[in-house]
């Protein structure tokens, strides 16, 4: 029986309900929220600020470090051991370099920001959530940047093309699922980050991207929205 | 070009807050300066900030970020670690500074002399930049009016992106609390402000440095807090210019540009300050100096 209609009710190219929030971490020069779903994120970003070890620093350029952690009890059911992982040091890898084509450090040689993701809760789609937070917060904290990045998984499911896919599809037992984590700078379109785990057709793949279009451009929407909201509030209060 | 002219039109309103990768403009009309460029026909923002039109200059005031060093900026640097000729000054950005023995002071200094006698770890100086290199290598002098080792007080950090607000035009905000608090004042160009007065003038102080921080790109700031402040005290603040600031330290950053409205000038700098860019010498100034 192939996947005709998606388990929670929603349309292929529709995304879950989308909360997204900036300066949520008062000591962080910079910080984000994003919540997809059920999967919630939180960035805190840190600098620009010296690098250590020295040995680290680039005279060229400023460094972006990212890590990413999902908290012990975020996953469906078991306990996530703390610490880094292979898969955490792959995320925050991936995700460093999807962020790194619209950030600008010239102006910090030798310099590094610190972006740090938390994930009190996941519910698939964690680096994709990761992603969009982490824009968020870099942004907030007055970084230059070209555009924000938004992030959002598409995927065959057993012959269906979706987006944002959650764990109930991503494990889907009946049929073939792919799931692929997708960043975009939305302004040029360009992708700065695809990832991909089970199996496509080449077409498939060019349309479940299509597909997700306006997926991207409805998170960069909420992306900037979250940190305009956080000026209007401060002005709502003078009032 | 006609037609060019005719499509362009605004897509934000002056004193918007942005954030990059908003499309601010289109059409070839509009230009882009700070913290704003163009593609195509397009102009985006590309930092967080207040949208300022000059008439078909887009740029924005960036509201967060860290402070980067720039040549001539009066700071306030806590001394980290003393060195074989000199001091090494924390200046809450990603680069430290160092405040050589020859600007330090005018005493002499005796070779092989205890140099935390003049100033020791942790404490806090006011000092300018007077060097900055490509690498943001950052020299700092002690010597000028004004320059001097902070005895005493509080120190406050603040968002460095808000300092223009917090001094005002020539001065006034940094007046009006000197006024309603009668605390001493000093701000620091990155983000340091240096408190001493009485107790509970000084959480006034504080207070209303917060409140300026978090209202600071809300318009009416200035009117805003003399209300607060004469409220709070009951007493009648003025608006005058700060006598530590004669004229505007930046005045590329607030204001239109042109020709100056306020009557004739004499020569445009006064004393041996020197004119502002004398070539190779000073910092690079490509890229997103603030």
């Amino acid at each position: 029986m192939a996947y005709k209609k998606r388990h929670d009710g929603r349309k292929p190219g529709e995304t879950r309900k989308i909360i997204a929030k900036a300066g949520v971490i008062p000591n962080a020069d910079g910080s984000g929220y994003f919540k997809i779903g059920d999967t919630e994120a939180y960035a805190a970003v840190y600098g620009p600020r010296e690098l250590h070890p020295r040995s680290q620093q680039d005279p060229k350029q400023g460094k972006l470090r990212c890590a990413y952690n999902m908290m012990p009890f975020s996953g469906q059911g078991d306990r996530v051991r703390p610490g880094p992982s292979r898969r955490s040091k792959e995320i925050s890898m991936v995700m460093e370099k999807a962020l790194l084509p619209v950030v600008d450090l010239e102006a910090f040689p030798n310099a590094v920001v610190d972006v740090f993701v938390e994930l009190p809760q996941t519910d698939a789609g964690s680096r994709c959530a990761a992603i969009s937070a982490a824009s968020i917060a870099l942004a907030d904290a007055g970084l230059r940047m070209r555009d924000v990045v938004a992030a959002v998984a598409v995927g065959v499911v057993d012959g269906m093309k979706v987006v944002d896919l959650d764990y109930e599809e991503e494990a889907w037992k009946e049929g073939d699922v792919a799931d692929i984590p997708l960043a975009m700078v939305p302004s040029t379109g360009e992708i700065s980050l695809v990832q991909m785990d089970g199996r496509v057709k080449k077409d498939e793949f060019v349309q479940a991207i299509e597909q997700a279009k306006p997926a991207f451009d409805a998170i960069a929407d909420a992306q900037r929205a979250a940190i305009k909201q956080r000026y209007a509030d401060a002005a709502a209060k003078v009032e | 070009m006609t037609e060019a002219k005719e499509q362009s039109k605004l897509l934000v309103k002056d004193h918007d807050v942005v954030v990059p990768g908003e499309v601010l403009a289109e059409g070839m009309e509009y230009l882009p300066s700070q913290g704003t460029y163009r593609k195509d026909d397009r102009i985006y923002a590309n930092q967080t900030g207040l949208l300022i039109v000059e008439g078909k200059v887009l740029k924005t005031i960036p509201l967060a970020g860290v402070y980067l060093p720039k040549r001539h900026d009066v700071i306030i640097g806590k001394v980290i670690d003393i060195l074989m000729t000199g001091w090494r000054l924390d200046t809450n950005s990603p680069y430290s500074a160092v405040l050589p023995l020859k600007d330090a002071t005018f005493d002499y200094i005796k070779k092989g002399a205890d140099l935390t006698s003049f100033f020791d770890l942790d404490e806090y100086v006011v000092c300018k930049i007077f060097q900055v290199t490509s690498q943001n290598l950052v020299d700092v002098s002690m010597k000028g009016p004004g320059l001097r080792k902070l005895k005493g007080g509080r120190i406050l950090k603040v968002n460095a992106a808000k300092v223009p607000r917090i001094i005002g035009k020539r001065g006034s905000m940094v007046s009006m609390i000197k006024q309603a608090t009668s605390c001493q004042l000093t701000v620091g160009q990155n983000g340091l402000v240096w408190l001493n007065g009485e107790p509970e003038q000084e959480l006034l102080a504080v207070e209303s440095i917060r409140k300026i921080e978090v209202e600071a790109h809300v318009p009416g700031l200035t009117d805003r807090m003399k209300q607060w402040l004469e409220k709070k005290t009951g007493k009648k603040i003025e608006m005058k210019p700060d006598e530590e600031f004669p004229e505007d330290r930046r005045p590329r950053h607030d204001g239109p540009r042109g020709p100056r409205r306020d009557g004739p000038r004499g020569p445009r700098r006064d004393g041996p300050r020197g004119p502002r860019r004398d070539g190779p010498r000073g910092p690079r100034r490509t890229g997103p100096r603030r």
